[in-house]
């Protein structure tokens, strides 16, 4: 099976506190992989990591075969890393339509003198871009509201748009950060059968964050449990939930 | 070629009855469209104050100026080298200051605008120092000048509506979010500040030819203030609304002439004003058309003016409380 994104010791240091202390994963192309932890334990920063946020210290993060560890955020994205916020970042004053035609610019490949005298090919692109944002907001269910701004949906909308948006880049691989936040249990049951949906439609590898034991066990293959920057444990989710130092993790020990 | 234009220019202006002193605030209104229109793409679209624009100004001003004086350059040449090279400096300056956040990249462009007005005052054997530089040939008829401004709003019209424009619209709402899309934020907002610069430097150019004389002090601090906060009155995010600013902003001292000396003062006024009661300026975020306007009036929508501010704040408490950000 194909390696989409390897990460090789990994470690991140914030002046004496190590955020992610040798971290090692590897995501198999096509499987749905959970990271799981209590606040604190350094998953965001894993992301950031990954999304070149941060510079690692130490270690190395492999994706699709090519080293990109310290690459710049909008670099990461173009090779087709897409990702979501934990606090949801929509351009909110825009259209919900012109936030997912923004992360589709790689399509938009005419230059400057062509946009300003809006030759075929400009218009060919634009057509084709909006078109694309168009299908994908049909496929998270927001094609009726392309026009109002972003700012003015719900909260449950909001997520599935800032989803949206991230597939706009054609994503090999999606990073979820906490997708069920703020959810009930109808709506995280809804999440979940948008995110396998979304994985047998685009034959899309994803890493999410979640703290919903409920999502984490119907959507993920594999999961990996952070505590204090360390890897605690690994496994399926039925295994991990087993394991007495996640639970000694997540419930708090004798020391 | 230039003489060809100025006949038209006095045929057409004899035939409209148009006299001096009304093309003379023509040309000030479309000079300032042109600038504001470039300040508009930076702090209207892009959200990065620049209180150095004037100074760009008066780079391509004295481009233009010397080229055409000393070296006998053609004046649509010359007016194209002065923005161009205006440009270049800002392509340089952005290089190094943009990676700084916010406020640094102020303070800045502050410094430079300060710097290049001192710098013309002291080179006098190139720039005739602060007793100014004379004899400019008036390449800056009206209708030239007019047919600039119409060729400066579409160009911006076509740049902000493109996947350039979009860019800098996301950095503006959201600069992380940006990055992680793929815009190359530092390369964008790079661009946006060489095309304020490029349209200051052509403003500058033209104002070079219509005064037929410049001195640095023209182009100081308050000019770069009165350039953001006709943009702040137009409208952030609106490209008509920078032109109705500038158109405004020009013609209001002339009929309040008398009032000349008050002109910062009833600025700061007006900015502070706008803020209050509309915050996003006249056109905030939303461009000029017919069918709004008479919309807009037939709906009585203009009563809510005054309500507006205080819905949309209570909105934004709403979303903020909501999002958990």
């Amino acid at each position: 099976m194909a390696v989409v994104l390897e990460m090789k010791n990994v470690e991140k240091h914030f002046g004496g506190v190590r955020a992610i202390d040798d971290f090692s994963v590897t995501l198999d192309q096509g499987k749905i992989h959970g990271l799981i932890g209590p606040n604190g334990a350094g998953k965001t920063t894993i992301f950031n990591n990954i999304t070149g946020i941060y510079a690692p210290n130490a270690g190395k993060i492999i994706f699709n075969g090519q080293d990109i560890t310290g690459t710049p955020p909008h670099r990461v994205a173009q090779l087709g890393i897409g990702r979501t916020f934990q606090n949801i970042r929509l351009f909110s004053n825009l259209p919900v339509l012109d936030n997912v035609i923004i992360a589709s610019n790689l399509d938009a490949t005419y230059n400057l003198p062509q946009a300003f005298f809006k030759t075929a090919k400009y218009r060919e692109r634009e057509k084709y871009v909006r078109e694309k944002a168009m299908n994908l907001l049909e496929v998270v269910g927001l094609s009726d509201r392309a026009g109002e701004l972003a700012n003015s949906l719900p909260y449950g909308h909001q997520r599935k748009l800032e989803i949206a948006r991230a597939m706009a880049l054609d994503p090999k691989l999606l990073l979820l950060d906490e997708p069920a936040a703020g959810m009930n249990a109808d709506e995280s049951a809804e999440l979940v059968s948008f995110v396998q949906e979304l994985r047998e439609r685009f034959a899309i590898t994803i890493l999410m964050i979640e703290h919903h034991m409920d999502v984490v066990t119907n959507l993920c293959d594999h999961v990996t449990v952070l505590n204090f920057g360390k890897t605690i444990a690994t496994g399926t989710p039925a295994e991990v939930k087993s394991n007495p130092e996640v639970i000694k993790a997540y419930l708090g020990g004798a020391d | 070629m230039l003489q060809l234009i100025q006949s038209l220019n006095s045929a057409v202006c004899g035939f409209l009855h148009i006299n001096s002193y009304l093309q003379g605030i023509v040309i000030l209104i479309c000079i300032n469209v042109i600038a504001v229109l470039g300040m508009s793409v930076l702090t209207g679209f892009t959200r990065l104050f620049s209180f150095g624009n004037a100074g760009f100004m008066s780079i391509g001003a004295y481009t233009a100026a010397i080229l055409t004086v000393q070296f006998h350059v053609n004046f649509l040449i010359a007016i194209v080298c002065g923005a161009a090279f205006s440009g270049f400096i800002a392509f340089l300056l952005g290089s190094v200051t943009l990676r700084l956040k916010g406020d640094y990249f102020l303070i800045t462009c502050l410094g430079f605008g300060e710097c290049v007005r001192v710098l013309f005052n002291y080179t006098k054997d190139l720039t005739g120092g602060s007793a100014g530089y004379s004899g400019i040939p008036n390449y800056s008829p009206m209708l030239f000048v007019l047919a600039c401004a119409c060729l400066a709003f579409f160009l911006a019209w076509r740049f902000i509506h493109s996947k350039y424009g979009r860019n800098l619209t996301s950095i503006r709402e959201n600069e992380v979010a940006a990055e992680a899309v793929g815009v190359n934020v530092f390369r964008s907002k790079r661009m946006s500040f060489v095309f304020s610069a490029i349209y200051a430097g052509w403003a500058g150019a033209l104002y070079g030819g219509y005064l037929m004389y410049i001195v640095p002090v023209s182009f100081n601090l308050t000019k770069s203030c009165e350039l953001i906060t006709t943009t702040v009155i137009g409208g952030l995010g609106s490209l008509t609304g920078s032109v109705l600013g500038a158109l405004v902003v020009t013609v209001l001292p002339e009929v309040f002439r008398s009032m000349e000396r008050y002109r910062m003062l009833l600025y700061g006024v007006a900015v502070v004003l706008v803020i209050m009661l509309k915050p996003s300026g006249i056109y905030g975020y939303k461009e000029f058309s017919l069918k709004g306007t008479i919309r807009w009036f037939r709906d009585g929508r203009y009563r809510n003016l005054f309500k507006s501010r205080r819905q949309a704040q209570a909105k934004e408490q709403d979303t903020a409380g909501k999002g958990g950000n």
